[in-house]
């Protein structure tokens, strides 16, 4: 059942990948990589990690690529076209991701034996246990992490707002002075 | 039961998906995605060392790490994107290629 389950949506998670590499249009790219995080969040439950199967639905495949779709259609999006630049990535790129893949598979297999196995149902880390950890142990960077998110929508903001282009010249020259 | 070798060989799997697609792509907001599938590809190998702790000795210090990683790739995703929208109303384009103010 667990490895039926793996393998059903392991697969799902390397064809979405797949085709986000070979979708031309950014919008493609961005529906097959929601299929991967939403098949990511499966995994996560396999093995376990309840909250972050959660977390990984809602925040992952919810709110980030909500983000990127809403993103691409405000810009309006077209394919991609090839270029001149893109054939060196084309020469170095794939034999290096192999070359990486080739490897991390084979640290993976060499070391297979003592890793052990992945049971389904014993080994559930309850969100009770989590957050003990996170909210005892952890909460200086579970603080600090809350300032990050601040400063990242003030930046977020900040760089997105439409600038009027007088007043804001001398407000930025106002600034460095 | 599954080998936790298994899903570490599917997150090497994505991880060079992302590695190919980001260095293949010229669309920014494409390449800004193969990031975000590798920030994935890392969590998962961090939620198999935790499955595999939690079973020694019932510690699962890597889905703590799993949730911090998520926040700051939420965090990235945001400003990111604020770049991306910054980028697009001076430059009008998307392609990598023609943004290369900072290259040699």
């Amino acid at each position: 059942m667990h490895l039926v389950l793996f393998f059903i949506f392991g697969g799902f998670c390397v064809a979405g990948a797949l085709n986000l590499l070979l979708q031309r249009h950014p919008i493609n790219s961005a529906l097959s990589l929601i299929v991967v995080m939403t098949s990511l969040a499966v995994l996560y439950l396999l093995l376990g990690a309840e909250f972050l199967a959660a977390v990984q639905v809602i925040v992952y495949s919810g709110a980030i690529m909500v983000l990127f779709t809403f993103v691409i259609m405000l810009l309006n999006a077209q394919r991609e076209e090839r270029t001149h630049g893109s054939r060196a990535a084309y020469i170095l790129g794939f034999p290096g991701a192999a070359a990486l893949f080739a490897l991390l598979t084979f640290i993976f297999i060499s070391n297979g034996k003592s890793l052990g196995f992945a049971v389904l149902g014993p080994d559930m880390v309850s969100t009770s246990q989590l957050s003990s950890v996170l909210f005892r142990d952890l909460l200086l960077p579970f603080e600090v992490t809350s300032v990050l998110i601040l400063i990242a929508i003030l930046g977020a903001v900040a760089l997105a707002r439409h600038h009027e282009p007088h007043k804001d010249e001398s407000k930025t020259q106002g600034k460095e002075r | 039961m599954v080998p936790v070798s298994y899903y570490l060989i599917l997150s090497a799997i994505l991880f060079s998906i992302g590695v190919g697609a980001f260095l293949i792509k010229r669309n920014i907001i494409t390449i800004f995605m193969s990031i975000e599938l590798m920030l994935n590809a890392v969590n998962l190998s961090f939620v198999a060392f935790a499955n595999y702790w939690n079973q020694i000795n019932h510690q699962f210090s890597g889905q703590i790490f799993v949730f911090f990683v998520m926040v700051v790739a939420a965090a990235e995703a945001a400003v990111g994107l604020a770049i991306i929208i910054a980028l697009f109303r001076t430059r009008k384009t998307l392609n990598v290629d023609q943004v290369d103010l900072m290259k040699l």
